[in-house]
């Protein structure tokens, strides 16, 4: 027996899977489940980060609901994973954060709007705040270089400690021995079958969603989003460079990089989370964790407000909506920074982890 | 719906979808009458994972040759030369075209699944298995055009001089009872899930009979067309059994029931005492004797033994083995007889002759002077916790069926082939396979008869 309902739930199915074997060829999650004759409450969670959710197991399953041995192995490991968020979480004190998570990445992203308007009100002269601000340094007359780089430093270090500890823990109860690394063509190979989503497609078809017919939707919303981030992320990059190495202050005039890579992501992260977001709302609810919803969708939500503000904000910089503007996309980033490591955001990291395990395991036997 | 369709096809599995589409393509309007509900369409192709068809080279998948020729000495071999050797050379040969013609349908393959190295060579192996396969094969169908109705059962043939002309339902689809249609294909399996009919050739013993597949295998079309004049083939008597565990459902608990565990032990009935070498030959050519072994048993339940040196020697299983530190206390949680078998597995422990156990051969790990015998990988019994699977026989499919020709035409009684009625899958199984099986012939008989059936099905409504 395992500490919670839903790991004796995983343990039972992967035991029925392991004796039946159908759908060794569908993604990594099986093939990692034949490695093994027992389940400790480690392999569980790895197998279940392992999980894509593409949905093809349960389409292609004979003993999926209603027949009587009730195989439902997406949802089953949605839940076990979403409970591993929790489980690994540091500090374990914050791990309530995923109890009900939308409602609390809606707070704390409310609060630190608000905070970031509030503070651009209490610390500006209402000229200033709605004044029309042009040319390098327009942003710092809101919110000094110095104060804004320390904020959000500080934020996005804390997050950094937060996600490293908590993988910390994923990585050693998911069997690898103390003090074992991950070697670099592992973590290779893993970067790339996360880059491209190799187990989100169904074994070849792509993955299911909302009925029997496999398409490629959720993949590409996901990579729009993925590679918005990072496409933002890099932006943000350029920039403090720019700002430290050249001595170039933002605003950057349109065609410069750090506004490229940022328009392009930010156009990323407003198409790619309402394009999951419906797929979301449409998926089969039998292949969903329902009570998740609100993590899901929080993140996207999320994802979705940095995108939409950091746009609006490159469109209207040079008018008198610049600084609210400014104060609700710091706000929306800070919350996303501080929320990362108690929300759906780290299911790429607990994911990375467990394919960087895989094809160790997979190394490993092909070496045996 | 219109009021009279093309060709009407029976079924719901690989035979029938096959069938279907083929027809479909051939420009016939095509209706399939699958009897079950959704989830459970498709008959026992549900629960098969590969086909086997000859090929001249090694594929993607398949790791090498195997010729028309080894196949058709494998099939001669396992049916004991019961097969109609124009109808299966003829099959054998358009199994090499199968193997694309299905792919071409949405089926994808992959290379032969873990602890099933045997058929890496001979057998394709379905991505995903055999729903994945149908659920293929049901999107090209409906995106062909072909209609498709579930619970749809077939009450009556209207079947004259030969002639197939109309099939009533027990519920109306569209405000009709009645189908009308210019070919039929008849693809709906065989007769195994109906246990009273089981009952006329095996007794009571019936009961305890446990069925691996679809519990809507009836048999209720063979039976209706053997009743109208159709010329039946196959031994009646006949079916494929495993022996399968015992706490499996009496329906449908397919493959993940079954136990790989005799060779690696002794089996005993429920007096405690063996009854057959476990030990006679490889366990991929002897499973499937197992399940008439524990047919012949009384109230038809046997239990392997075996202790915790082997527990990882083959697959795991579903339901976990019974264990007991002593024999004595395994026997009592078995309910048989403790001293029986203890004296049976002294017995045993005292025969085993020294060898070098390798289960992959034919070892020479023997026992001597106890009968039966075990003639190969017999090694004591005596590293506690000792374990046991219940097991009773599990009937896969049966034999009895409709006879065909080359055209999947049914013949009728009096040796006339039928105008317009037309048979694949294991409903003409029995034209093949006279007894015994060889790993992925049910889906080759499936596959391509189903397609021939459907094509010449649909040449027939178009002239």
């Amino acid at each position: 027996m395992h500490g919670t309902s839903i790991l004796d739930e995983a343990d039972r199915l992967m035991t029925v899977c392991n004796s039946c074997r159908y759908c060794e060829g569908l993604c990594a999650v099986f093939p990692a489940m034949e490695m093994r004759r027992a389940f400790s409450d480690g392999d569980l969670n790895y197998l279940a980060n392992l999980c894509h959710s593409c949905g093809a197991c349960y389409v292609d399953c004979q003993f999926s609901p209603p027949h009587e041995f009730n195989v439902n192995v997406p949802k089953t490991l949605a839940v076990a994973r979403a409970e591993s968020y929790a489980a690994y979480a540091w500090p374990q004190a914050l791990s309530g954060a995923f109890a009900r998570n939308g409602l609390v990445i809606s707070i704390v992203a409310a609060l630190s709007m608000a905070a970031f308007i509030l503070g651009f009100a209490a610390l500006n002269d209402r000229g200033v705040l709605f004044g029309v601000h042009i040319g390098p340094g327009a942003f710092y007359r809101l919110m000094p270089h110095n104060a804004m780089a320390a904020l959000f430093s500080a934020a996005f270090l804390y997050a950094i400690l937060a996600l490293v500890m908590s993988v910390r823990a994923f990585w050693r109860d998911i069997g690898t021995p103390i003090g074992g690394r991950a070697d670099g063509g592992s973590i290779f190979q893993a970067i790339r079958d996360a880059g491209e989503l190799r187990y989100l497609h169904g074994g070849g078809v792509g993955c299911y969603n909302e009925d029997d017919k496999p398409t490629d939707r959720r993949k590409l919303f996901h990579h729009l989003t993925f590679y918005g981030f990072l496409l933002c992320f890099a932006a943000t990059s350029v920039a403090t460079l720019y700002h430290y190495l050249l001595g170039r202050e933002a605003p950057y005039p349109w065609w410069d990089m750090p506004v490229v890579l940022g328009t392009f992501g930010g156009i990323g992260l407003i198409v790619g989370p309402i394009g999951l977001f419906v797929a979301k709302s449409r998926r089969a609810p039998e292949l969903l964790d329902e009570s998740r919803y609100g993590m899901d969708v929080g993140f996207i939500a999320m994802l979705f407000l940095t995108g939409l503000t950091g746009v609006l904000l490159l469109i209207l910089r040079e008018t008198a909506a610049m600084g609210p503007l400014l104060a609700l996309h710091l706000g929306a980033v800070f919350a996303l920074f501080i929320t990362m490591p108690y929300g759906k955001f780290v299911h790429g990291i607990y994911r990375f982890a467990a394919l960087v395990r895989y094809v160790q395991e997979r190394r490993s036997e092909a070496g045996s | 719906m219109s009021s009279k369709y093309d060709v009407l096809v029976i079924g719901g599995g690989n035979a029938a979808l096959c069938a279907a589409i083929a027809a479909r393509r051939g420009g016939a309007s095509v209706l399939v009458l699958e009897g079950a509900p959704k989830f459970y369409r498709g008959g026992n192709t549900r629960h098969t994972r590969n086909m086997r068809c000859a090929h001249d080279a090694a594929t993607e998948i398949l790791t090498g040759p195997y010729t028309e020729e080894e196949f058709w000495e494998d099939l001669l071999r396992v049916t004991g030369g019961q097969t109609d050797e124009e109808l299966a050379r003829h099959m054998i040969r358009e199994s090499k075209d199968i193997l694309n013609w299905i792919v071409e349908q949405g089926v994808r393959w992959q290379p032969s699944l873990g602890g099933t190295l045997s058929l890496g060579r001979t057998n394709s192996f379905f991505l995903g298995g055999g729903r994945a396969m149908l659920n293929a094969l049901y999107l090209t169908a409906e995106r062909l055009g072909v209609d498709v109705e579930y619970d749809a059962e077939v009450t009556d043939l209207v079947i004259e001089d030969g002639m197939f002309l109309a099939a009533r339902l027990k519920r109306p689809i569209k405000g009709e009872t009645e189908i009308r249609a210019t070919s039929l294909v008849a693809a709906a399996g065989g007769f195994e899930a109906n246990i009273e009919w089981l009952k006329q050739y095996w007794g009571e013993a019936a009961d305890n009979f446990l069925i691996r597949g679809t519990p809507y295998n009836r048999g209720s079309i063979l039976k209706m067309l053997l009743d109208k004049g159709v010329q039946e083939v196959g031994d009646p008597t006949q079916c494929h059994a495993v022996a399968i565990d015992a706490r499996a459902p009496k329906f449908d608990g397919g493959i993940i029931t079954r136990h790989d565990s005799v060779v690696f032990g002794i089996v005993v009935n429920k007096h405690a005492q063996r009854f057959y070498d476990e030990g006679e030959d490889i366990w991929p050519k002897r499973y499937a004797i197992w399940g008439r072994l524990v047919a012949a048993q009384p109230d038809q339940i046997a239990y392997i033994i075996f202790d915790s040196t082997v527990v990882t020697s083959f697959m795991p299983t579903l339901f976990p083995p019974i264990a007991g530190q002593t024999i004595a206390e395994l026997a009592g949680k078995l309910e048989l007889d403790p001293a029986a078998l203890e004296k049976t597995i002294t017995e045993f422990n005292a025969a085993v002759r020294p060898g070098t156990f390798d289960h992959t051969i034919l070892d020479d790990c023997v026992t001597e002077g106890i009968t039966p015998p075990k003639t190969h990988w017999a090694r004591r019994i005596e590293t506690p916790p000792y374990l046991a699977y219940p097991v009773r026989p599990g009937i896969t499919f049966t034999y009895l069926g409709t006879r065909v020709t080359k055209e999947a035409r049914m013949l009728m009684a009096d040796g006339k082939p039928s105008g317009n009625m037309f048979a694949a899958g294991e409903i003409m199984a029995g034209n093949v396979l006279g007894k015994g099986y060889a790993a992925g012939m049910g889906m080759t008989i499936g596959s391509v008869f189903g397609r021939i059936a459907g094509r010449e099905a649909a040449k027939h409504a178009r002239n």
